[in-house]
């Protein structure tokens, strides 16, 4: 490093634009030498990225695979082959299908939420007053602690606390057990993430709305279009691959859900999500092999529909920055 | 609704009763809207503002008064000061500061490195290496604790400042992808001038490309940085040991302790929020186009 500081400190600044090829070539080592070196230089910037790449993604997903056709523990260090057991035990058992149905209540929700973000990211897109104030009061909930969201809503879904005290001033009374009721508990959770994740569509939605040419509002004025023929003919085609890309990260999302319900409820009474399962699983009863099992499940179901959102999306999307 | 019979100008008998119409239609649609955004609002902050009007009240005040009853003094700290040091919220906010550090520059580092070999290099295997690094966007890191914990275990870093540092520093392909794509507007003429001066691929790293990929650098440092602050699995599973919470572990953990003591809990939770709202009010609108970068790629 510090001769090739020295060559360049030596050149004179004219020389560097005018220098011809052969002239600035002298100075380097023999073209053998050069070309081995300079076939190796990429390898030495990736050594570093590819070690953790195949150290963190590739190697654990290998080994989750075989794991899933062991009865190992975990700890133990022995562990036997078991074929494909724990695979057809996740089938076989449709206590273990009841984390889809929960997954249902996301799912369910995430549309909801998709709905509300294009709702308000069309209404902040046109002239309206406190716009970032707005936008930014919807947007904050995204970036807070997962933890810190859950304490608030535990808080908040307490019997006889805020919302309940709320819905009195509405004329509802009672005490509801919000996340106690096996048939309130999910609704609520998914509420929650409603909460939490809206205002990212809605940024996201915003983003890609503000980059359609205005032009096409004027000339929609001009004929004389309404506000809903503009968000309906021009709006939501212009958006169209930001939101079909939302619907594929919410069906993989809500199949992904941990935090918040393993924060709020612990996966009791009913809310038990599919990764709660798997943690639970391989961590609290030591089935690794049946963890893994359903783990490669899990993985295959996301591959899958990641792999149909890259065949249905093209490539080139959006340009949102 | 009119009917013209002039087909020259169809328009002009239109914006009259249009116009009427609208006068009418659009002050409800505006009342509406705002309505809807005044509803939207209160939605959010409702549940924010009882917390932080529960984390000033005393313990009988939460006992004998509905949640969102006021408390008896606006500066009543007391439940702060609890919450700071028996919720051992100092040593939390170290850890996470301390891993938060290490792992974004280490994000940033990998990232840039790989897009500089990928982008501006020709060597063999390239393909493959795009393709691994593409195949591994597939892969949620959820599905992969099981294994990625007896790696981590087996790398002796289990219950250490490393297992996160190396999750997070190791699991972003995102960040590369979004160096990728700022590293193809850089000239290339700006390398070549550089090496016809003598400098090698290190020095054309290190003082030319990371310090143009900055805006680059920006976004995934505040993307990275929001993430890791409020990531709870990786030090959950990871980093049991209560000397080595984190702002999430530290606080889940006021659940037990803490149980039914609602005041102190809601503090804790006013303490970890504040720091994101500062940083939210002062980066805003590098937050949202950071965040519209990564999570479309």
């Amino acid at each position: 490093m510090t001769s090739a500081q020295k060559t360049r400190a030596a050149q004179p600044a004219a020389g560097r634009r005018g220098g011809s090829p052969p002239e600035s070539a002298a100075g380097r080592p023999p073209a053998g030498r050069r070309r081995r070196t300079a076939a190796l230089t990429p390898w030495l910037f990736l050594a570093a990225p590819l070690t953790l790449l195949v150290m963190f993604t590739y190697i654990p997903v290998a080994d989750m695979i075989g794991y899933s056709l062991t009865d190992w523990d975990g700890i133990s260090p022995t562990r036997s082959y078991v074929g494909g057991e724990n695979y057809t035990d996740l089938v076989t058992r449709p206590a273990r299908f009841e984390v889809f149905l929960v997954s249902g209540f996301y799912l369910a929700a995430s549309f909801v939420q998709i709905a509300l973000a294009l709702y308000f990211a069309t209404v902040l897109s046109f002239n309206t007053r406190f716009r970032n104030l707005f936008k930014g009061l919807l947007f904050f909930p995204y970036l807070i602690n997962g933890v810190a969201v859950g304490f608030v809503f535990l808080y908040f879904f307490q019997p006889d606390g805020t919302l309940d005290t709320l819905l009195r001033l509405f004329g509802v009374e009672g005490e509801h057990l919000w996340l106690g009721d096996p048939d309130l508990a999910n609704p609520s959770l998914a509420g929650v993430s409603v909460w939490r994740f809206m205002g990212l569509n809605m940024v996201l939605f915003l983003g890609a709305i503000q980059s359609i040419p205005p032009h096409l509002y004027e000339a929609a004025a001009l004929d004389g279009a309404n506000r809903w023929q503009q968000f309906r003919h021009i709006i939501v085609p212009g958006i169209k691959p930001v939101i079909s890309l939302s619907f594929i990260l919410a069906v993989s999302g809500s199949l992904a859900v941990f935090e918040i319900p393993y924060i709020m409820t612990g996966g009791a009474n009913g809310t038990e999500t599919f990764v709660i399962q798997t943690v639970k699983l391989a961590f609290q009863f030591d089935k690794v092999g049946l963890a893994s099992a359903s783990a490669v499940v899990l993985l295959i179901l996301i591959v899958l529909i990641t792999w149909v959102q890259r065949r249905l999306i093209p490539e080139e999307r959006v340009e949102l920055s | 609704m009119t009917t013209t019979t002039d087909t020259h100008v169809p328009v002009r008998p239109r914006p009259r009763l249009r116009r009427a119409d609208r006068g009418v239609l659009s002050r409800t649609a505006v009342t509406l809207k705002y309505l809807s955004l005044l509803l939207a609002s209160a939605v959010v902050v409702v549940p924010l503002v009882v917390v932080l009007l529960t984390s000033l009240k005393t313990e009988s005040e939460v006992a004998n008064g509905g949640p969102l009853s006021l408390p008896g003094d606006w500066f009543n700290f007391a439940n702060y000061g609890t919450a700071f040091e028996q919720g051992a919220m100092l040593t939390a906010f170290g850890n996470t500061m301390l891993i938060l550090v290490v792992s974004t520059a280490g994000t940033v580092l990998i990232g840039s490195m790989s897009a500089y070999a990928i982008d501006r290099f020709r060597f063999r295997a390239k393909k493959l290496v795009m393709g691994g690094f593409l195949l591994a966007t597939l892969v949620p890191s959820v599905t992969t604790q099981v294994a990625t914990f007896q790696v981590i275990d087996e790398l002796g870093a289990f219950n250490t400042h490393w297992a996160p540092i190396l999750l997070y520093t190791g699991t972003d392909i995102v960040s590369i992808y979004i160096f990728l794509q700022f590293i193809r507007s850089i000239p290339t003429s700006l390398d070549e001038a550089a090496r016809i001066d003598g400098a090698n691929s290190w020095t054309i790293y290190w003082k030319i490309i990371l310090p143009m990929l900055r805006p680059a650098v920006a976004t995934v440092v505040i993307v990275k940085g929001i993430a890791i602050y409020n990531d709870f699995y990786v030090p959950f599973l990871y980093m049991p040991d209560p000397e080595l919470g984190t702002i999430s572990t530290a606080l889940f953990r006021f659940k037990g302790p803490f149980g039914a003591h609602w005041e102190t809990i809601c503090a804790g939770t006013i303490l970890v929020i504040v720091p994101t709202l500062i940083v939210f009010l002062a980066l805003q609108r590098f937050i949202y186009s950071g965040f519209a970068a990564g999570s479309t790629k």
